[in-house]
């Protein structure tokens, strides 16, 4: 065990390394950039065998990560906002020709006006893609779980896409200590790529062909359903495995703290959940029984660990770090979906914060807890609230 | 191999035919002109063979020249646009 003073950037280098990625694909963007500045050092030193691609555009990199999953090769790329936006066509591709890709994105805000600063839209904007979608906390954090999503992604009943991703500058240019697992350790972990079919000049066959209505699309798609809803069982199995190996676990689909008795609780994804956990300590400390629910995978969706939640939580405050125009914060909009069937539902609140990489601090999440305890006893004051905006009245 | 699928449960893990296309549909009725060589003109120098997008040119096994794959080949013409001998007519199909 070697432990490293890296930002998430050069963790999610690092990972892609102990994860012995094959082919890497890379196009530069702000804040992602050295991701793959560093797995270039990587294999231009011989340290990683890797054919490492460089491409025209974010296109480009998911079209070269398709072909050379689709020879058997397990690969990575790296992206953020604009770039992953790029993708998009490409990543229901991935999905659709059921190729493990791995990918980290780095959390950044859509422009215009421009900005490179932390903000869920990119991320969020992807979740009909198939694609299995982790939001990390920790740069250690990072770094375990695209080790433990290739394990996942390439499992042969899944055979899924997946990525993972960290905040802009919150975690991607943040520098923490983060233990280096030993590559022994990884590859007993994580067995070499092994697709059950690829393409093979030996045995030559057609990828992605055409499906008439009355064939097999429509059973194709199901298949991908079910290969989601068992990545849940499988996502908790391979994070057991590791935490065996290294002692280190994040909660699975949902990460709960403070919930245990809980008068109101923060739904969250991504860092702010740390600035949270904070809040919670020094709030139980004075009496009040607050906690955090952060959602760590957005995809598979924690369907029933929330509905276990909120037959215990009496009030949710969910904060977005995006909005969904016309609707809502899309967090708050898919938790209370999955609230829905309770018979004694909690009360749901929107918070939507730390648009466009705006602070979240402490003082802003204790006023959402302070706001959330309140509304517990007089009842909902509106059903979503955007925090700290500049707006006349307080001017 | 031809595989009988009946349900969900039937399909490969991935969107894959097991057979090449080619072998299994016939695309050679889409032509409207078809492409017919004339052998004594033929020079050998397999450009058609080599510019065909559809892999429908063949080479004789007698060598004398090439012929055409009628149940996939599409009448795009790019065969008889090239041929530096002017072998290839493109004939209106009936």
């Amino acid at each position: 065990m070697v432990k490293k003073l890296i930002n998430g950037n050069y963790a999610a280098s690092y990972a892609s390394k102990l994860a012995r990625a094959q082919v890497i694909a890379a196009y530069p963007i702000t804040p992602q950039t050295n991701v793959v500045e560093l797995i270039a050092d990587f294999v231009a030193s011989g340290e990683m065998k890797a054919k490492y691609i460089c491409v025209e555009s974010e296109h480009s990199a998911m079209a070269a990560c398709i072909a050379a999953s689709a020879t058997g090769a397990r690969t990575f790329t790296a992206t953020s906002s604009q770039g992953l936006l790029l993708m998009h066509e490409l990543l229901h591709w991935a999905s659709g020709a059921r190729l493990p890709i791995v990918m980290v994105n780095v959390n950044r805000a859509v422009g215009p006006p421009w900005s490179v600063w932390a903000d869920q839209t990119d991320s969020i904007s992807q979740r009909d893609t198939g694609w299995m979608q982790f939001y990390s906390e920790s740069t250690q954090e990072l770094l375990d779980t695209v080790i433990m999503l290739y394990k996942v992604a390439e499992s042969p009943d899944i055979l899924l896409p997946g990525f993972v991703t960290e905040d802009a500058f919150y975690l991607s240019h943040t520098y923490e200590p983060v233990d280096i697992p030993e590559q022994a350790m990884v590859d007993s972990f994580l067995p070499p790529f092994d697709p059950p079919f690829k393409l093979d000049v030996d045995r030559p066959h057609g990828l992605g062909s055409l499906s008439m209505p009355h064939q097999w699309y429509m059973e194709m798609r199901y298949n991908i359903a079910e290969a989601m809803d068992l990545s849940r069982r499988r996502i908790l199995e391979v994070e057991r495995e590791w935490r065996e190996l290294t002692g280190r676990s994040y909660g699975g689909l949902l990460d709960e703290y403070g919930t245990d008795g809980a008068d109101a609780i923060i739904a969250c994804a991504g860092t702010a959940a740390s600035t949270a956990r904070e809040v919670v300590d020094d709030m139980r400390k004075v009496g009040k029984r607050v906690g955090l629910a952060r959602i760590r995978c957005l995809r598979p969706f924690p369907t029933e660990e929330l509905r276990a939640l909120g037959r215990r939580v009496p009030v949710i405050g969910v904060m977005d770090r995006c909005y969904t125009f016309g609707d809502g914060g899309p967090l708050f909009t898919e938790i209370k979906s999955a609230l829905y069937q309770l018979r004694d539902r909690p009360l749901v609140k929107n918070f939507v914060a730390g648009v466009g990489g705006r602070d979240i601090t402490m003082k802003t999440i204790e006023k959402m807890f302070e706001n959330l305890l309140r509304i517990g006893s007089s009842g909902l004051d509106r059903e979503k609230e955007w925090v700290d905006l500049k707006r006349p009245e307080v001017v | 191999m031809r595989r009988e699928l009946r349900s969900y449960k039937d399909l490969p893990p991935g969107p894959i035919t097991f057979e090449t296309t080619r072998g299994f549909f016939k695309t050679g009725s889409w032509r409207t002109f078809r492409p017919v060589v004339e052998l004594a003109k033929c020079k050998k120098c397999w450009i058609c063979w080599k510019f065909c997008p559809d892999v429908s040119v063949r080479i004789r096994e007698d060598g004398k020249g090439v012929e055409f794959d009628y149940d996939h080949c599409k009448g795009c013409g790019i065969c008889a646009n090239e041929c530096p001998a002017g072998a290839i007519q493109m004939v209106p199909e009936e």
